[in-house]
């Protein structure tokens, strides 16, 4: 478990979630990722607006993060057993918060309302 | 304005296609591998399990022109450590099952037969249709057989009937280990949990499932559970301060230990095992029971001048340098993973810290030099406590504790991280070095 290179982290996902489901969860992260990108690009600042918004959705994002893993891998709250537990805990939670504000973000931007609707 | 935005879509096109590109060819990740050895020699390994296959991989790259010849007759490569979870019903039969032939490297030579003889003097493998194929340097990575013909009164088709579990036996007995012990989590009784006396492979199995049975049952609310660990000797693990551990856990679990207690015959009809113990044969009812046969070296090198018949008590491991896995007599030879007689080691994790040693001093070999290159004894073992959880114990021949991740993954601490490492991580490490990758 020593040597942790890039092509052992892919392995080790697919092995989490499937290959199939990990790769449409890639290509959907990176859809997005891409979108937020453009969207940042396009309206050449971020809006603070949005983002405030988008902040709303971070708890249900690192809850449902959690829930999924835990779900994944058999286990649950009662399983943490010692500090790192907590922290690869949080680190999910953290992880799951900031996707969902990217998403919320991007969508906001992309569908509900034009760029220059409103300014900052 | 809208000229502007169009090149910048533009540009960042092309910077999502770069980053795509970058992604895709894993740049960053591959190291730079030494210049091949140019060498006619002859490497036949016997066995194409994960010791096998992963020193074919590695050896592959390092050796051009090389005649490679691996001997083996199984078509399944099976995922061993996976055994534990499918016997627990957390994962399915085929979870551990894969084609040996997708494992193996292209330009080497597979005979898909059983080696019948060696003859380490005439330096030649004659397999069992009487091919003779010689060599200049073998490599042992038989693994080992099960011999459950030394448990009076077992059969392999008892095997998930009648309350009999084996997980050893393979992915479809582990299902079928499963189908008992997961009804004994519904009923209950008395559970017995046993290992043999002889070395095993991956002493931590049966003190896993016995963990996983014993957490589904209280999970699922069955109270009735009287659960007894078998163990062959004085101790619970052969590492004094893992069993110490496993002592207390079982204390705060209410698992019964016996001690010296060695499964000696079986009677399914009347569901009673019977147990050779330092006071003569002992009888024990039960509603589940768990078996772990005695372990030894295939006949192919049992019979051979490759083992010493008087160490071992007979069991036939091949008698090898415990640093270098280099053969005691015949320096051509080495052992790696199950086969070797050394004092520990026989997990997939030491195979993955064997190979790289036996690589080193073969192509030493080869090109006429020394190596250095030493196996300490590494083994690790994720021990799982419970479903969720699991101790991430690692040590070496001298029983010290030799954490990877020293202060932040404490070796004697039930861990979800660890449970983690297990369920999902392992797999992929373990593929990634059956390709000689880790």
């Amino acid at each position: 478990m020593k040597e942790l290179t890039f092509g052992t982290l892919i392995a080790v996902f697919e092995e989490i979630f499937g290959p199939t489901l990990f790769w449409i969860m890639v290509i959907t992260a990176a859809v997005i990722t891409l979108a937020y990108f453009y969207v940042l690009i396009r309206d050449r600042a971020v809006s603070w607006h949005k983002f405030l918004r988008a902040q709303l959705s971070m708890p249900f994002g690192a809850i449902a993060a959690v829930l999924f893993v835990q779900k994944m891998t058999h286990s649950g709250f009662s399983d943490i057993g010692g500090p790192i537990d907590l922290i690869i805990l949080l680190g999910i939670a953290a992880m799951g918060a900031v996707g969902a504000a990217i998403l919320v973000y991007t969508f906001d931007a992309l569908f509900l309302q034009k760029p220059d609707e409103h300014t900052n | 304005m809208t000229h502007s935005l169009t090149a910048t879509r533009r540009g960042f096109l092309s910077f999502a296609a770069g980053a795509g590109a970058l992604v895709a060819t894993g740049a960053g990740t591959a190291a730079a591998a030494p210049t091949p050895i140019n060498t006619k020699a002859r490497i036949v390994i016997l066995g194409a399990g994960a010791a096998g296959t992963a020193l074919a991989n590695r050896l592959t790259r390092r050796l051009n022109g090389a005649e490679i010849t691996i001997i083996d007759p199984r078509k399944e490569h099976w995922y061993q450590p996976g055994f534990s979870l499918i016997a627990a019903g957390l994962k399915p039969a085929d979870y551990s099952v894969s084609q040996t032939a997708h494992w193996l490297p292209k330009n080497i030579t597979w005979i898909s037969e059983r080696a019948a003889e060696i003859d380490p003097d005439g330096n030649k493998v004659t397999t069992e249709s009487g091919k003779s194929i010689p060599y200049d340097f073998l490599v042992l990575a038989t693994g080992l057989v099960l011999n459950y013909s030394a448990i009076e009164g077992f059969e392999m088709d008892m095997i998930g009937k009648d309350g009999i579990g084996s997980l050893y036996a393979g992915p479809d007995y582990a299902a079928k280990t499963w189908e008992a012990a997961g009804r004994y989590t519904e009923d209950g009784g008395v559970g017995i949990f046993t290992r043999p006396a002889t070395e095993m492979k991956c002493a931590g199995a049966p003190i896993k499932h016995t963990f996983l049975i014993d957490d589904i049952a209280r999970k699922a609310g069955t109270t009735k559970l009287d659960i007894n660990y078998m163990a062959h000797n004085k101790g619970l693990f052969g590492v004094p301060i893992i069993s110490e551990k496993l002592r207390m856990l079982f204390g705060q679990r209410e698992i019964t230990p016996h001690y010296s207690h060695v499964l000696k015959a079986v009677d399914a009809g009347k569901k009673v095992a019977t147990f050779a113990t330092e006071n003569g044969d002992a009888e024990m009812p039960y509603d589940y029971l768990h078996i772990v046969p005695p372990q030894q070296a295939p006949d192919v090198i049992r019979n051979s001048a490759l083992t010493d018949p008087g160490s071992w008590d007979g069991r036939g491991w091949a008698t090898v340098d415990k640093h270098t896995l280099q053969h005691t007599f015949f320096d051509n030879v080495f052992a790696v993973g199950d086969i070797a007689g050394v004092p520990k080691g026989k997990t997939a994790a030491s195979v993955k810290w064997q190979v790289p040693v036996v690589e080193e001093h073969l192509i030493a070999q080869i090109t006429g030099s020394k190596s250095d290159a030493s196996y300490n004894g590494y083994t690790s073992c994720p021990l799982i406590t419970r479903v969720g959880r699991a101790m991430l114990i690692e040590f070496d021949y001298d029983n010290n504790l030799t954490p990877s991740f020293p202060g932040v993954i404490a070796p004697l601490e039930e861990l979800w991280i660890s449970w983690l490492m297990k369920e999902v991580a392992l797999k992929a490490t373990y593929n990634a070095m059956i390709r000689g990758d880790a």
